[in-house]
């Protein structure tokens, strides 16, 4: 191909310039770290006051098994834990039922009771270690047998800090795990967002992810416009209920990929806080700075790793790793090697884990807030994404807000048309996918983590003996109470805490609330 | 002329990952075929109905979460029940290779693993169909 033909795009199609000068940031401002809109940063001394967080996903097999990874994962460094759960558990299906065949234990830890959650969390302060926990259509649910195993544990509730991932729109939009129709799960999701308010001020309630946006095929631009839009959603529905946005945004926190387009990140991040800041300061007349500052979590993009040659997995990362720590994470997960094939083996976590203490402690990265602020074609891209996105919120907007949107299908087919172009820009070699597409060699084998039935039989067992053992007219009533409460408009936290206190497993609470508010089935947009 | 080639994509299990199946029928369609696809959590009776009632010569699985040892030959099974034994079945996913191998000696047509390109999809499944 002629230089002259030849374009120039970022990995979500945005067109790069030959050269970016003086011109490019005309008219920018650009205050200084930790000052609004926080384009540069939330704190002005960034990394030098805290590193990030160093948080690595992990879950997997039995309650038992799975403690023992997180036991070994504190004592290598890591400095919190991130819950993943299994599919069935995702889906709020105990082990034992017919559509947990074959997936308990597979994708996360298998969660079916308190009991479950108590050998989780054994021999683990939840006082001191923060805890992030993957959980969406059932969040609240899950979020009640977390409260009460620190209440077991003697922790004060008030001192507890860590994050529900709990966005259950981007569960409509791109990853599908929903049990009941959208407008009663963002009743639940109010319901932990204003009992958080109330009771556990320090710990987020909702984690507005874009990550799985993203890994459906999404642009970079789609993917910061949704989960904002996503953002503003919340904050609706929350002030509906009557509270004050003070008195909740501050914890609300987001979670975004970090894919492979270096800069197109880096800019994703920075227009993230600064349309962010604006929204909450003039949409929403927020007074307290805290309510401005856009928090987020990255974790390195899974769609980006490849089968092929699985060691060019550990490059990837630390390049996406790199793009999140240069623009402004407050925790980072970074993937294991073996991700193509499967949760990862204790060796290759290992190295993720490294990868981001040789970022934090060896190249000096962290050393100065924003050290891209100023290059003319990073603040070119910023304004740019930050422009692109806020179009799109608009047309939401016009739409009559996101649920409105989804139920119409619009983000889910814009994220479709985009992973379809991708595909066949890879397709055509346009994409260059190093190994898979290019340079392709013999592949070298690699140790796995295999998970056999054996988790799913011990479940099982387990929680045949718990039916058998525990007060089944307190698990009635409970379950009762939770469906009253679910009918009508109370806050349902209280009565899903009784509910798991009664050892009512995960599936009888969730059949509990289908009964009340019904399931989705969504309308497939190809 | 012959008329075109009918494929049921579907996605068993719990797994809501649709990126790939939606990818993939798309592919299918734009190379001509008439492609149904089955929407989410599909057990396998749902998907042998579907595929006798839509009369399709090829089914597609997308499984991405683990659970293909469970689901598949529950499907290959259903399908020897009610004679569809002419009907090809491929899977694509993430399909450790001895898996792969175990689910092709239980009558599963291909394996289509990550990296696998949509032209060898296409082709395979034009191939399997017939034309």
């Amino acid at each position: 191909m002629k230089t002259a033909e030849r374009q120039f795009t970022t990995i979500s199609g945005v067109p790069i310039e030959p050269v970016y000068g003086p011109e490019a940031v005309k008219g920018i401002e650009l205050p200084a770290p930790g000052e609004f809109p926080y384009t540069r940063g939330i704190h002005h001394d960034m990394y030098r006051g805290k590193l990030w967080t160093m948080r690595q996903f992990s879950g997997f097999a039995t309650p038992e098994e799975t403690n023992r990874r997180y036991h070994y994962l504190l004592a290598q460094g890591q400095t919190g834990l991130s819950v993943a759960f299994d599919l069935p558990t995702l889906m709020g299906y105990d082990a034992d039922h017919s559509m947990a065949e074959g997936e308990v234990g597979k994708c996360g830890v298998s969660i079916s009771s308190l009991e479950d959650m108590e050998v989780l969390f054994r021999g683990i302060p939840l006082g001191d270690v923060t805890v992030s926990m993957t959980i969406n259509s059932p969040a609240a649910v899950l979020w009640a047998m977390y409260l009460a195993v620190a209440e077991q544990q003697g922790a004060d509730w008030a001192r507890l800090s860590g994050t529900l991932q709990n966005d259950i729109l981007k569960e409509y939009i791109a990853q599908k795990e929903y049990i009941f129709p959208p407008r009663p799960s963002m009743r639940l999701v109010t319901d932990t967002i204003e009992f958080g308010a109330r009771h556990t001020p320090r710990f987020n309630p909702i984690s507005i992810s874009g990550y799985h946006i993203r890994e459906a095929g999404s642009t970079a631009v789609q993917e910061l416009a949704f989960t904002l839009r996503d953002g503003i959603e919340y904050v609706d529905w929350a002030l509906e209920r009557g509270l004050n946005v003070d008195e909740f945004a501050p914890r609300l926190s987001f979670f975004f990929n970090a894919h492979s387009d270096f800069f197109e990140e880096i800019a994703k991040y920075r227009a993230a806080r600064k349309i962010w800041a604006y929204t909450m300061r003039d949409r929403y007349g927020a007074k307290s700075e805290r309510s401005m500052k856009l928090r987020f979590h990255a974790q390195t993009a899974g769609c980006s790793l490849t089968w092929q040659q699985p060691y060019n997995n550990v490059v990837r990362t630390a390049l996406q790793a790199l793009s999140a720590v240069l623009g402004g994470a407050q925790s980072l997960h970074t993937n294991s090697l073996d991700e193509a094939y499967a949760l990862p083996s204790e060796h290759a976590v290992t190295l993720a884990l490294r990868t981001q203490q040789v970022l934090a402690y060896e190249t000096g990265v962290a050393a100065t807030p924003d050290p891209l602020g100023g290059s003319y074609f990073v603040e070119k891209l910023t304004v740019d994404t930050e422009a692109a996105a806020n179009g799109y919120i608009r047309q939401i907007d016009e739409m009559g807000g996101m649920v409105p949107a989804i139920e119409r299908g619009f983000p889910q087919s814009e994220i479709a048309s985009a992973s379809y172009r991708y595909q066949k820009e890879v397709e055509a070699g346009e994409r260059v996918i190093v190994g898979v597409n290019r340079f392709q060699a013999d592949d070298q084998p690699i140790d796995l983590l295999q998970i056999d039935e054996s988790a799913a039989r011990s479940q099982e067992k387990k929680l045949a003996a718990l039916r058998a053992r525990r007060d089944s007219a307190r698990v009635q009533q409970a379950l009762d109470r939770l469906r009253c409460a679910a009918e009508g408009t109370e806050n349902t936290m209280p009565y899903l805490l009784d509910a798991v206190r009664s050892y009512a497993t995960l599936g009888e609470i969730c059949d509990a609330l289908r009964g009340v508010f019904g399931t989705y089935q969504e309308t497939t947009h190809l | 002329m012959s008329r075109p080639i009918r494929v049921l994509v579907a996605k068993p299990g719990l797994d809501g990952h649709d990126r790939g199946a939606k990818v993939i029928a798309r592919a299918l369609r734009d190379a001509g075929m008439e492609v149904i696809y089955t929407g989410l959590r599909q057990t396998p009776e749902m998907i042998v109905n579907a595929a006798l009632q839509e009369d399709v010569q090829v089914i597609g699985l997308s499984i991405l979460s683990g659970a293909h040892n469970a689901i598949v030959p529950r499907v290959m099974e259903l399908l020897r029940e009610k004679d569809m034994t002419d009907v090809k079945v491929v899977v694509g996913g993430i399909i450790p290779d001895e898996d792969a191998e175990t689910l092709k000696r239980q009558g599963v047509a291909e394996v289509f693993q990550p990296g696998a390109s949509l032209e060898g999809i296409v082709g395979f499944i034009k191939a399997a169909a017939g034309v």
